[in-house]
């Protein structure tokens, strides 16, 4: 059981993005990609998540054995299991906090079935609690003039309420304080079991002392060049993405 | 066509001796038809025509109402916002079918428009239709006047009295092309501060025709929170014309909701008569299949010191249309003046069409206004993050157009009615898209 990303290539317009991207990410795993601005993370993320501005040009992805792509709607596949805390979250003004996560549990729910609102809410707080995150945010507008912490914190609310299979995490910690990132990473880390794997998108070591990853990669233009353990965000905020490009080349 | 059909007539209901006014007030709504009959109707040329359907306007085929064979129903279906209210009347095919009063302070008055021309007629006389009809409908307003009946309301809040809960009023038309003229005045003196919903309903989805008009007088320091939740049947040809008058440090804060109507033309005047005045315009508008909205707005602003802010929103699925068109005006002397005015459109689908015209005509220095329109179709984005939270493509963008209209309700201050707004906004969303 895995998320498995196989020879994945990708475009924007005409432009190749992905440029044959392998991994592989086991259930119970928590695995961290680094690279360079550009390099395409938030694309892979994205288009595992299916936004229509990406075209599959080639690959697959795999989750515990089906492939993602024959789910044609983003919506599809996040029932499926895949969760995608997002590097910008949106603002939808007007749609409180809890009636948006309500719509998306609701929508997991068989035909037919209606949400009870007292467990939900009692669900709902509880997941606050443990994230700080004031249960005045219930009737606020999704993330319409939260503060960039507040939002990457709404995010991993949101991943708790949902319970995916497979998370991928892109850059939530920028932008939260030390304080917000450690409460962000212990719900993360509260999160991890052997039913649920990871993908955590990262610039900074610095999370990665939180949230120990099994597995480090690095990226550059759309590929994994290199895989390591959690010594290798290390050795990367060392010595910088150069020295990756350098001995990558040097192998190949 | 260039004009609309000139003089069709609603003829008077078939016993004259059936009206319920006073003979002054039949007197006056003599001369009002003759009125009607002699005003031209309106044409391409006229500007605060301009986009409109005159096609739209033939009222020929409109009969009088004739008494409601459904009356029980219609009471029992009266539930308006759905909490308690100081007082409740019901109207069908502008006849008075029930009234009570449960929570009304001494003082206030509210009655059929026609028991007060004989009992308070001074209050009648000095404040209904006392504005003149600026942005269009004159004439269908004189139609107003000469053929009102029983379904108008008189609502007095004397001096320093508060009404803690609202009066909700509601409006049924019943039967094929069964005409109303709901009228809703509403007076208050210094200080006074009340809530009044107008729920304007069809009885079934026969084609109907509905000229209604609200008066709205706010004497220094007086509150008023008013909302029409208009419901006619798909089918429906109404005109709701308002004016309202705000005195010195009033504050009149109007909603207008349109769920229904098939041809609805909206008029809405705000005159700011003293410094401190205060009035807030509001309008929310899910318009879906063929329908039609003509809103046309003027902010007086007459003296200094006074403010108007005015936000429209609406929803445009499917061939449906709008027309807004708007005018703040700081009249020579209203230094000071702070006027704003928007109208934002979500466009849901390529067919439809909104026409928009904010304007601004300053006749002073010394104030600040802002006027815009915006157009703009469901971001994608928006919906691609709701999708990836598991929410299908058609509910969220349902969300996100319920969204569109509950954030404006955020200029509701009263905590109760913006949440009973609210729920009723989601519910009736749940059948858009
Ligand atoms: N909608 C788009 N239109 C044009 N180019 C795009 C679009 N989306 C992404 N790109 C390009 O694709 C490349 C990869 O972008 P991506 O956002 O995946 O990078 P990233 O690795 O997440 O970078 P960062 O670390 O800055 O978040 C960039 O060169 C970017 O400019
Ligand atoms: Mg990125």
């Amino acid at each position: 059981m895995s998320l498995s990303i196989q020879n994945l290539t990708a475009s924007i317009g005409d432009q190749p993005i992905l440029k044959g991207l392998n991994l592989e990410i086991p259930k119970g795993e928590v695995h961290a990609i680094m690279g360079k601005n550009g390099s395409g993370k938030s694309t892979l993320a994205k288009v595992m998540a299916g936004h229509p501005d990406y075209t599959v040009t080639g690959g697959d992805v795999l989750l515990d054995g089906e492939s993602l792509f024959t789910l044609e709607e983003p919506d599809q596949r996040a029932r499926a299991g895949l969760f995608l805390a997002f590097q910008y979250p949106m603002e939808i003004p007007g749609v409180t906090i809890a009636n948006f996560i309500r719509a998306a549990v609701q929508a997991r729910l068989p035909e037919g079935e209606e949400l009870e609102a007292t467990d939900y809410y009692a669900n709902l707080y509880a997941k606050m609690d443990a994230l700080k995150i004031a249960r005045t945010f219930t009737s606020r507008s999704v993330n319409e003039g939260f503060s960039g912490g507040e939002k990457k914190r709404c995010e991993i609310l949101q991943m708790a309420m949902l319970e995916p299979k497979y998370c991928v995490l892109d850059e939530t910690d920028s932008g939260l304080d030390i304080d917000a990132l450690k409460i962000v990473s212990e719900g993360v880390n509260a999160m991890r079991s052997p039913d649920r794997g990871f993908l955590v998108i990262t610039h900074y070591q610095r999370l990665l002392d939180y949230i120990v990853p099994d597995k480090v990669h690095v990226m550059v233009d759309g590929r994994i060049v290199m895989t390591g353990d959690k010594d290798l965000a290390l050795e990367l905020e060392a010595k910088g993405y150069d020295w990756v490009t350098e001995d990558q080349l040097a192998t190949a | 066509m260039t004009s609309a059909p000139e003089h069709s007539v609603i003829p008077e209901p078939a016993a004259p001796a059936a009206n319920p006014f006073p003979a002054w007030f039949q007197a006056e709504q003599a001369a009002a038809l003759a009125d009607y009959e002699a005003t031209p109707a309106p044409t391409r040329r006229d500007e605060s025509w301009r986009f409109a359907s005159l096609k739209a306007l033939d009222l020929s085929a409109f009969v009088p109402a004739p008494p409601v064979a459904s009356e029980g129903r219609l009471i029992t279906a009266s539930t308006g916002l759905g909490g308690d209210a100081a007082a409740r009347l019901v109207f069908g095919n502008d006849t008075l079918l029930h009234r009570d009063a449960p929570a009304l302070p001494p003082g206030v008055l509210v009655k059929p428009l026609a028991e007060a021309a004989r009992e308070n007629e001074a209050l009648v006389r000095e404040f209904f239709m006392a504005q003149p009809v600026e942005l269009g409908s004159h004439k269908y307003a004189q139609l107003h006047r000469a053929r009102l009946g029983g379904a108008g309301v008189l609502v007095h809040v004397p001096k320093n009295v508060e009404v803690a809960l609202p009066i909700e009023l509601f409006h049924w038309v019943e039967g094929e092309n069964s005409s109303v003229f709901p009228h809703t005045l509403i007076v208050l003196g210094e200080n006074a501060k009340v809530t009044v919903v107008d729920h304007f309903r069809s009885a079934d989805g026969a084609r109907a025709f509905a000229c209604g008009i609200n008066d709205f007088h706010l004497a220094r320091g007086a509150q008023l929170t008013y909302v029409a939740v208009q419901d006619w049947s798909r089918d429906t040809l109404a005109f709701h014309l308002n004016s309202t008058v705000v005195g010195r440090d009033a504050q009149a804060t109007a909603l207008l909701m349109n769920f229904g109507g098939g041809h609805v033309r909206g008029e809405s005047l705000s005159r700011l008569v003293e410094p401190g005045a205060r009035s807030v315009m509001l309008s929310l508008n899910p318009l879906d299949g063929t329908r039609h909205l003509d809103q046309r707005t003027l902010q007086d602003h007459v003296a200094t010191d006074t403010f108007s802010d005015l936000l429209y929103r609406n929803s445009l699925d499917d061939r449906s249309q709008v027309i807004f068109a708007g005018l703040i005006r700081p009249g020579v002397g209203a230094a000071r003046t702070d006027g704003y005015q928007k109208m934002e459109n979500l466009m849901l689908s390529e067919d439809a069409v909104a026409h928009a015209m904010p304007g601004l005509e300053i006749l002073t220095d010394d104030v600040r206004c802002t006027h815009g329109a915006t157009s703009g179709g469901v971001s994608a984005d928006e919906l691609f993050y709701m999708q990836a939270r598991g929410i299908p493509e058609n509910q969220g963008r349902r969300l996100i157009v319920a969204g569109f209209f509950r954030s404006l309700l955020d200029r509701i201050e009263n905590d109760s009615l913006r949440e009973k707004l609210g729920a009723l906004v989601a519910s009736r969303l749940e059948v858009i898209r």
